[in-house]
């Protein structure tokens, strides 16, 4: 019998064959979708009061916020930010505002 | 005293074998009458006898998660538990088996309550034997010390790769002294190799996660793998039985072991302890010229079908003795006995006892009694009761 060692886990199983003994899947972006748009409220931070702090980057459940290269301040990754508030909740200075989300906010 | 014979109690002889099976990581939570097993780990650590690592927990369901997350790594892992304990742990019992990660467990097997009680029944363990866990049930300290090496090595076959739960009496085992042969654990390393798991592990340089949702479309097949384990643990097991007798000189059968079968018209099939008593009750019955004899049951999961079914070209009669209740139902031994039975063209007569729960004693005397009952049916045809409570007292 071979087993299959977890760098040969087929990503796009069509039968039993196909899958790792367990139930343990390779990283990936997104490998349920994107689920931004679960989302009911939508984060913005108001840059011009953000104090470059990154406790909402430290506290984001989701890893949904990342540190931006070129200018070292966090920004929200819309794809996948669920919109749960803890960012705003910690924010120090209040500046991320809850929106809610519409068609015109999310396009 | 590694590789000397010393008088300890099963609970001892289990804690020691963490030494001889060379074992990574414990974690564990104090209930009677396995707590001497969790002190004399905690001794064996604090004393540099045993290098691995102890994991002090706040309760059974986070003994077994810390041992899933040390399985995980690659590490061998092993728990003890009993009865409240071992259900406390259930969410986490089928964490561990659909993770397919191969950690022993001894459970010390006490009733649960209320009423209150800490002796000997199976119903804890037996409440757990569609989880995916192999089961042994052990019949001393020295069959409980060389199971659990060997439930290691079943587990840990890459034809298995499923958990192990090694069952052992309440106080009959746990707290009674017997001579118990320690093994060396160099002797051990040939037997026993360093866990190597091949299937997954969690590496930060190939990094997995375990745990994410599948849905309907593949969820079964996940589950039939875990089948398919199971049934290919039968033969694991019989390998690991007979090897480790070659290397060690002990063998206790393979999923059941058989006494005095030859010529046997009845066969008395249990599990646990009262089997080891029962043979002293048949070879008092032998003398009085019944032909009778016994076949224990040592694994119950998998469980031992072919083997069931062999006794059916065999005997005339089958008394099952069941220390784990089920209300409303057959208790585990008598139903899977008689499902095991069905396909058979020749079917003997099925005599099944509930008896011992909550510790009380099953003595020789009482299981010549369930026998002879069960041979005057099977002498005559006629079959009164095919299932009894044994010795309810009653006005």
């Amino acid at each position: 019998m071979v087993l299959k060692l977890i760098n040969e886990v087929n990503p796009h199983p069509e039968t039993i064959e196909d899958l790792p003994e367990a139930p343990i899947s390779m990283p990936k972006i997104g490998s349920t979708g994107k689920t931004g748009n679960w989302r009911t409220f939508i984060p913005i931070i108001d840059y011009d009061n953000c104090i470059n702090c990154k406790l909402c980057w430290l506290y984001c459940p989701e890893g949904s916020i990342f540190i931006r290269e070129s200018d070292d301040f966090p920004e929200i990754d819309y794809d996948y930010c669920k919109g749960c508030g803890v960012c705003a909740q910690v924010c120090p200075k209040k500046c991320i505002d809850m929106k809610r989300a519409g068609i015109e906010l999310e396009g | 005293m590694l590789g000397e014979t010393k008088i300890m109690t099963a609970d001892y002889a289990v804690a020691y074998s963490i030494m001889a099976s060379r074992t990574d990581v414990v974690a564990a939570y104090p209930i009677t009458p396995q707590t001497v097993i969790v002190e004399i780990v905690a001794k064996l650590y604090e004393s540099g006898q045993w290098n691995g690592k102890y994991i002090r927990v706040e309760s059974e369901h986070s003994a077994m998660a810390a041992s899933i997350g040390a399985s995980a790594t690659g590490a061998r892992a092993f728990t003890a538990t009993a009865s409240q304990g071992l259900a406390y742990m259930y969410e986490m019992i089928h964490w561990a088996s659909n993770s397919r990660l191969p950690i022993v467990m001894a459970n010390v097997n006490r009733a649960l309550a209320p009423a209150w009680n800490i002796h000997v029944d199976q119903t804890d363990s037996m409440a757990m034997r569609d989880n995916g866990w192999i089961q042994y049930y052990v019949t001393s300290a020295q069959e409980a010390y060389d199971t659990i090496i060997q439930a290691f090595k079943v587990a840990e076959d890459e034809r298995v790769y499923l958990p192990a739960m090694v069952n052992l009496d309440a106080f009959i085992l746990s707290h009674t002294a017997f001579p118990v042969h320690l093994l060396d654990p160099e002797e051990v390393d040939p037997y026993l190799p360093p866990y190597e798991p091949k299937h997954w592990k969690l590496d930060p340089d190939h990094p997995v996660s375990l745990g994410n949702i599948v849905f309907p479309d593949f969820y079964m097949e996940f589950r039939y793998k875990m089948e398919e384990a199971m049934n290919r643990a039968r033969e694991v097991i019989r390998e690991a039985s007979r090897d480790f007798s070659k290397r060690f000189g002990r063998y206790y059968g393979d999923l059941v072991e058989e006494y005095k079968m030859d010529g046997a018209k009845l066969s008395l099939v249990t599990q646990g302890t009262v089997a080891a008593e029962a043979k002293d009750a048949i070879d008092e019955l032998r003398e009085e010229g019944y032909n009778v004899g016994l076949t224990r049951i040592r694994v119950f999961r998998p469980f031992p079908e072919e083997e069931i079914r062999n006794l059916a070209s065999k005997v005339d009669s089958i008394v099952t003795l069941d220390r784990a209740t089920a209300f409303g139902a057959r208790p585990a031994a008598n139903l899977e006995v008689r499902a095991a039975l069905y396909d058979c063209e020749k079917r003997p007569m099925v005599k099944g006892y509930m008896a011992g729960l909550g510790g009380r004693d099953i003595t020789i005397k009482d299981i010549k009694e369930m026998i002879k009952k069960a041979y005057a049916e099977m002498e005559s045809g006629e079959q009164k009761q095919d299932f009894e409570w044994f010795g309810i007292k009653r006005r």
